[in-house]
């Protein structure tokens, strides 16, 4: 405790805020799994008894697994659109010197403050009057839309942090643009371009307000739980649902979290 | 071709960054072989030039030559120019052999071949068996050495270095100092070298291009630089020095006449244009060039009395700030320790005359 | 200075030497290489933004009868917008339900950012961690969890009716505006708390320590270095809350009620079932103005009490 210095010192109550905080976020999101083992079809207290039967139901749902199947090639596509555009749009921004940067670089980033029903309207009055038909590649093409302003920060931050000098010392070598690309930038920045895609992969994954307006008959998952929710018998299957994704993305950002500290060690030696 | 003198040539060359003007109508040449220095202040273009010769920045006017071929049309890949980085550049993710390796690979050069320079290049730079570290596990010294390993293992037309020796402390300056020279001259590449600090550029430079706010103030070697300097800024920055205001009273025969502001009338060897009678002109004398006495010397120098305000150790010599009447700022003396003069005892306050030889004595324009 | 006599021969105007110019001076220029590289994200976000937002303006001018537009120019659509008391309302309604959801949400995350930026010092890494985490799961199914917890027969009900403290479940919990705020706010928080942490962390902590050596005690030291140097985190966050949460129209659906439902889900219903879309579009470009005003006013304000407090 005295080792610490006077500034830093730990605060017991604010620890405890702390962990009544953590507990306000966790424990609605925890009450799903819990439910989902509930031998009830209704959703409420008390608790029956456990037993795996809806996610056996689950796992029979067809429908389901379209959407699902959708949700993952959708969110795949996008993230790998968006990650891709993100990188060209950072590199651009954080090593040339272009005018009128700060108002491009709002522009990208306005979907960020711009409410997604907002968005979804408009796109789906410009893919209408264009007289295309609503399908998965109109919401392919929101989600690559909402999330570059994630993608270009993400990469901004990442190429920030790797000194320009790396560039130009591999092109000062003979290195062509591209070559340096391939042999420095990118073994640098991959992090990042992970990084991106799992955040992009996720805002995907999981937007429903723009897929709801812009998909056509293919549902996303986000789509097919909506139309679940309006029937209480089928809800415990939801929540099974609901419980699977929540594990797997605490995984996927664990994971992404460690990548990125695990590579920084790696890459970013005593600068 | 060219001939050796004009290796690398600049004509009129500017650099603007929007308003700022970084580069300013450089026009000189550099001869093949020589260890070249930019020296200045931060802020007076150096760099900015440096990376114009490396292709990294395009010059708004003007055109430089590298070995008789303009470079406007050549982008920084193709230039036969080598940079080592003021921050060493060493690729994180590559060990110290792939990083030497990095640029071969574009000379088309068999892998055998390859290994066998990168083996050399190491034994160079006095890093044998380097090769399997990683940049995180090298001191400043000796990434510094893998920069420069890495830049001269391509064997280009001209090595261009950015302040390479700034982070390092001093000892390991110093003797990278000597390391560096030695090389130059075993290996015979020509060197442009960019720096702040005078000590270092004097003592490894062939010849100095001394530059501020874009301007090249003087090209000359070091001696010239320090014995003559052509303005009173290049004569400041240089070493230390001391200056008088002066009007020239009358110019005959190569000497002048000069009425000076606190060293009284004085004559002094005079070549220059800007000597005339009637001008105002600056006196600059070297502080070693001061002799200080406590007695007025019988031996016919010019000479002056006045008081020592502050002294300095420094070990090898004495620095005494002496205040002479009507004269602002004191006059820096230097003396040798070992010097005729150690065996006075000279304090503060003591009442002493400095001498000096015309010869001595730098005449410089009044900006 | 010598002299240089370097002989350039003549150009013969030939296409291969205006190829090179021409690459010459793309050289030259770092705008026109970063432009390059930009183009294609530009040109993207340009087409899925901007045009959409063009089109949708020149839509909220017109009329819809039956499924055919009639394209007169027509202010028709702001004129009710403004009129009708039901929009009104409702726009007034989801400011304030934005409003309160992020104040009370900066409010409460503000102590843990805190916490974390300045009491942590093992695993900060994992508490960040552990503070996002939520909100990179469902949100549907998030706000599915609070519509159980708050029902009729919810979580909070059957706790405490099973535990005897009341007879009949609590009514007004869910399809209320309250329980939009409440859901709202967990919802948010972990994106906000972010903002708040980063701008805490940024802290010089010499700063600090210079006020203490000056005589201040912790509040004097929080109210004049911290809270002032954290407020672009804290207008960061209050923002990224308030913009997004007006346009919601999940949440309202789930948890509203018919007295909690949002101008959004209006708007969604004149692409819908009313199927009038320039009334629509009118009402989501009055929504945009009013939360840009907002927004802009909410900054300037800020500024202001800010240069005041430090």
């Amino acid at each position: 405790m005295t080792e610490v210095a006077y500034i830093d010192r730990p605060s017991r109550a604010l620890y405890f805020y702390a962990i009544l905080y953590l507990g306000f976020l966790y424990i609605p999101v925890l009450f799903l799994p819990m439910f989902s083992f509930n031998d009830n079809i209704y959703i409420a207290f008390p608790l029956k008894g456990f037993t795996t039967k809806w996610y056996v139901e689950m796992f029979n749902n067809q429908p389901m697994w379209a959407a699902l199947n959708n949700s993952l090639n959708v969110a795949c596509v996008s993230a790998a659109i968006a990650t891709l555009l993100g990188l060209f749009g950072a590199k651009a921004v954080t090593r040339y010197r272009i005018p009128g940067e700060k108002p491009i670089i709002f522009v990208i980033m306005l979907p960020m403050v711009v409410p997604y029903i907002i968005m979804g309207v408009a796109l789906l009055i410009l893919i209408t009057q264009l007289g295309f038909d609503l399908s998965l590649y109109t919401v392919t093409m929101a989600h690559v839309l909402i999330s570059v302003p994630f993608a270009m920060a993400t990469l901004i931050a990442r190429f920030e942090g790797f000194d320009q000098a790396l560039e130009e010392a591999s092109t000062d070598l003979g290195a062509s643009p591209l070559s340096t690309f391939w042999r420095v930038t990118l073994p640098l920045v991959f992090p990042g371009v992970l990084a991106s895609f799992l955040l992009c992969f996720t805002i995907s994954f999981d937007e429903f307000i723009m897929a709801y307006f812009l998909a056509g008959t293919d549902p996303t998952l986000p789509i097919f739980i909506w139309s679940q929710l309006r029937f209480p018998l089928r809800l415990p299957g939801v929540l099974a649902l609901g419980s699977l994704i929540l594990v797997v993305s605490f995984v996927v950002v664990f994971f992404s979290h460690w990548l990125r500290s695990y590579r920084v060690e790696k890459t970013q030696p005593g600068i | 071709m060219t001939s050796n003198n004009d290796f690398v040539s600049l004509t009129d060359v500017s650099k603007h960054f929007g308003s700022v003007v970084a580069v300013d109508h450089l026009s000189f040449t550099i001869s093949r072989g020589e260890f070249f220095s930019l020296l200045g202040p931060s802020g007076c273009g150096k760099t900015t030039l440096l990376r114009m010769l490396a292709g990294f920045e395009s010059p708004t006017t003007g055109e430089i030559y590298i070995d008789g071929a303009p470079m406007s049309e050549v982008p920084p890949h193709h230039r036969p120019t080598n940079m080592v980085f003021q921050n060493y550049a060493i690729f994180p993710h590559l060990n110290v052999r792939a990083n030497l390796a990095y640029g071969l690979r574009y000379d088309k050069i068999e892998k055998a071949e390859v290994g066998r320079r990168v083996e050399e290049a190491l034994e160079m730079v006095k890093l044998p068996g380097f090769g399997n570290r990683r940049s995180n596990e090298l001191s400043g010294g000796e990434r510094q050495r893998v920069a420069l390993a890495r830049a001269l293992i391509k064997r280009p037309k001209v090595l261009l270095l950015d302040e390479p020796l700034g982070a390092l402390d001093k000892k390991l300056r110093e003797e990278m100092q000597l390391e560096l020279r030695a090389l130059q001259e075993s290996v015979g590449i020509t060197f442009i070298f960019v720096t702040h600090d005078q000590e270092e550029a004097l003592s490894l430079s062939t010849r100095i291009a001394v530059m501020t706010r874009g301007k090249a103030l003087q090209v000359a070697s070091p001696k010239d630089l320090y014995n003559h300097p052509v303005s009173v800024e290049v004569a400041d920055f240089i070493g230390q020095m001391n200056f008088v205001e002066a009007q020239v009273m009358d110019v005959r025969n190569g000497e002048a006449v000069l009425d000076t502001t606190g060293l009284g009338k004085i004559t002094a060897p005079a070549s220059s244009d800007f000597v005339q009678k009637g001008a105002n002109i600056i006196v600059a004398i070297r502080p070693e060039k001061l002799i200080l006495s406590a007695e007025r010397r019988s031996d016919g120098l010019g000479a002056v009395q006045g008081t020592i305000k502050t002294s300095a150790y420094l070990g090898d010599r004495d620095h005494f700030y002496v205040s002479v009447d009507g004269c602002e700022k004191p006059f820096a003396v230097a003396i040798a320790e070992t010097g005729a003069n150690s065996d006075q005892s000279l304090d503060r306050q003591s009442i002493v005359w400095l001498s000096w030889a015309d010869e001595s004595l730098i005449l410089l324009p009044r900006d | 200075m010598n002299e240089t006599t370097i002989e350039v021969s003549a150009p013969a105007p030939s296409p291969k030497r205006w190829g090179r110019r021409l690459y010459a001076w793309y050289l030259r220029s770092d705008a026109l290489k970063g432009f390059t590289l930009l183009s294609p994200t530009l040109l993207v976000m340009g087409l899925t933004m901007l045009i959409p937002f063009g089109i949708m303006v020149t839509i909220s001018f017109w009329a819809q009868i039956g499924f055919e537009f009639d394209t007169t120019f027509t202010l028709a659509n702001y004129g009710e917008a403004v009129e009708q008391p039901l929009y009104r309302a409702l726009l007034l309604r989801s400011l304030a339900i934005s409003g309160t959801c992020a104040v009370v949400t900066v409010l409460v995350s503000y102590p843990m950012a805190y916490y974390v930026a300045f009491h942590v010092h093992k695993h900060k890494m994992t508490w960040i961690i552990l503070m996002t985490v939520p909100f990179f799961t469902s949100y549907l199914l998030r706000v599915f969890a609070w519509k159980v917890i708050l029902g009729y027969n919810g979580v909070i009900n059957s706790g405490l009716k099973g535990l005897g403290l009341i007879e009949e479940p609590l009514a007004f919990l869910l399809y209320s505006p309250t329980a939009v705020v409440i859901t709202l706010a967990h919802a948010w928080a972990a994106f906000a708390i972010l903002p708040i942490y980063i701008s805490l962390e940024k802290i010089d902590r010499s700063l600090l320590e210079a006020a203490t050596d000056l005589g201040d005690g912790p509040v004097k030291r929080f109210l004049g270095v911290t809270l002032p140097l954290s407020m672009p985190g804290v207008i960061a966050a209050t923002l990224m809350i308030f913009i997004p949460t007006v346009g919601d129209y999940v949440t309202p659906a789930l948890v509203g009620g018919p007295d909690g439902i949002m101008i959004a889900n209006l708007i969604q219903a004149q692409f819908g079932l009313v199927n009038n879309w320039p009334m629509g579009a009118s009402l989501a470009i009055d929504m945009m103005v009013v939360v840009a005003v907002i927004s802009l006013l909410y900054i300037w304000l800020t500024r202001k009490i800010t240069e005041k407090i430090a």
